[in-house]
């Protein structure tokens, strides 16, 4: 059994969840990342995709749309702008996340331009993952 | 001296305001549990938001590199007071003490020469500005149709001063909102947000020297605009506990008044009714003298 870390998923609306969870990947901006205990502190920004949460009762999906990661050797904190359990996304969040990308998309500076269409895909690729359609 | 039928009538229409002073009591009570567990629920991602973002603008305040949105435009003549104050009124002093910082804010900005614009969320701050200060306003956010605020609405607000203050259309915004201490207490505050200041913040320096993804200045600059937008959210969020706890106590209050009323009436009724019998008595008995 893995070293246990404390965990929080926190959205500017509720707090989602604060556990104890043994590995945590994390959507970071640069990449896909795991977090586990020890882990060198790290603030990292996150791009819209799934954290994936190996807790002590199993594992827990999670969808972020942004914000950031702040990870200690004891714990990490997710600060997601919008965040959800992967079970509570329908088609009309999807949707809705898509429309928000793309609105952002049109009135972008070209120098943003190639981070927001990114982001765009980040969503169609989230869609795509939990079996919904992303209609771009 | 008014008629027995008009003191009935003023007893019933004060009966009836009592009824609406308590059932909106009431239901600024609801309202008020549920602004308050939404004022808590949002805590926890302030609380650490403004820890890291204010470690990370304290490692690079007074650098040149800094984003615009932390160094400011090394000015503040072009002043932006963003006045949030609710959408309804009979809510006591509410409004009012919103309205009264914010003026004595403009006047003392006016009189040291600078130039002060308004953008006003609420539609009883502008009301109540309108009179005098007409000409600085540059925009007005309506909420009147959103029920629950969630953080995308503050995005909203946030993006727009973003965007005004990268036209240049302003140095400094400042919000006005209300601080909810308690029910019977609730405390006008002033916070300026762009430039983003965080002296008053806690950074709670745990002493770790974090690595950055994708770099420094690259968070830094993601993060700033969030901030905007997350001390928005949690004004907006103040401000709509505290207009609920300050309606539940004036409605209280009216309708402590109201019963007031009704008791001294009631007694001036009771009082006017008697007279008239005993006055028909005196007739009819120096009538029946008479015969």
């Amino acid at each position: 059994m893995a070293d246990m870390m404390k965990f929080d998923l926190v959205s500017p609306e509720r707090r989602l969840t604060s556990t104890e969870a043994s590995a945590v990947q994390i959507p970071g901006a640069d990449g896909d990342f795991t977090a586990m205990a020890s882990h060198a502190p790290t603030i990292a920004t996150l791009r819209p995709g799934i954290v994936v949460v190996q807790g002590a009762s199993g594992e827990e999906k999670f969808v972020v749309t942004g914000g950031f990661a702040e990870v200690t050797p004891e714990g990490t904190s997710l600060l997601a702008e919008r965040a959800m359990p992967a079970s509570e996304v329908t088609q009309e969040i999807i949707d809705d996340f898509i429309a928000t990308a793309v609105s952002a998309r049109e009135n972008a500076t070209p120098e943003m331009l190639d981070q927001l269409s990114k982001q765009v895909g980040d969503i169609a690729f989230v869609a795509a993952e939990l079996g919904l359609q992303a209609n771009t | 001296m008014p008629s027995l039928k008009d003191l009935k009538t003023r007893i019933d229409s004060v009966k009836s305001t009592r009824k609406i002073t308590k059932a909106m009591q009431m239901v600024a009570a609801a309202k008020l549990r549920r602004a308050q567990e939404a004022a808590e629920a949002s805590r926890p991602y302030t609380e650490r938001f403004n820890a890291v973002l204010g470690g990370l603008a304290k490692a690079s305040a007074g650098s040149d590199a800094a984003p615009l949105l932390l160094r400011g435009t090394g000015s503040d003549q072009t002043q932006l007071l963003v006045v949030m104050t609710a959408e309804r009124g009979l809510c006591g002093g509410f409004n009012s003490s919103i309205v009264k910082l914010a003026r004595a804010r403009i006047e003392a900005l006016q009189a040291a020469g600078k130039t002060v614009k308004i953008l006003t969320v609420g539609k009883k701050g502008r009301e109540q500005l309108k009179r005098e200060h007409e000409a600085l306003f540059v925009g007005h956010v309506d909420l009147s149709d959103i029920k629950n605020i969630g953080y995308a609405d503050a995005q909203a607000i946030a993006t727009d001063l973003i965007t005004r203050f990268e036209d240049e259309e302003f140095d400094v915004a400042t919000i006005f909102y209300s601080v909810f201490e308690n029910v019977v207490s609730q405390t006008p505050t002033e916070k300026q947000v762009i430039p983003a200041d965080f002296s008053d913040v806690d950074t709670g320096d745990d002493g770790y020297v974090y690595d950055y993804e994708p770099s420094e200045e690259a968070v830094l600059a993601t993060l700033l605009p969030k901030g905007v937008a997350t001390a928005i959210f949690s004004a907006l969020l103040e401000n709509s506990a505290s207009e609920q706890g300050a309606r539940m106590s004036a409605m209280d209050n009216a309708t402590r008044n109201a019963g007031d009323m009704i008791d001294k009436l009631t007694i001036q009724y009771n009082r006017s009714r008697q007279a008239v019998i005993t006055n028909e008595l005196i007739e009819i008995i120096s009538g029946a003298e008479a015969l």
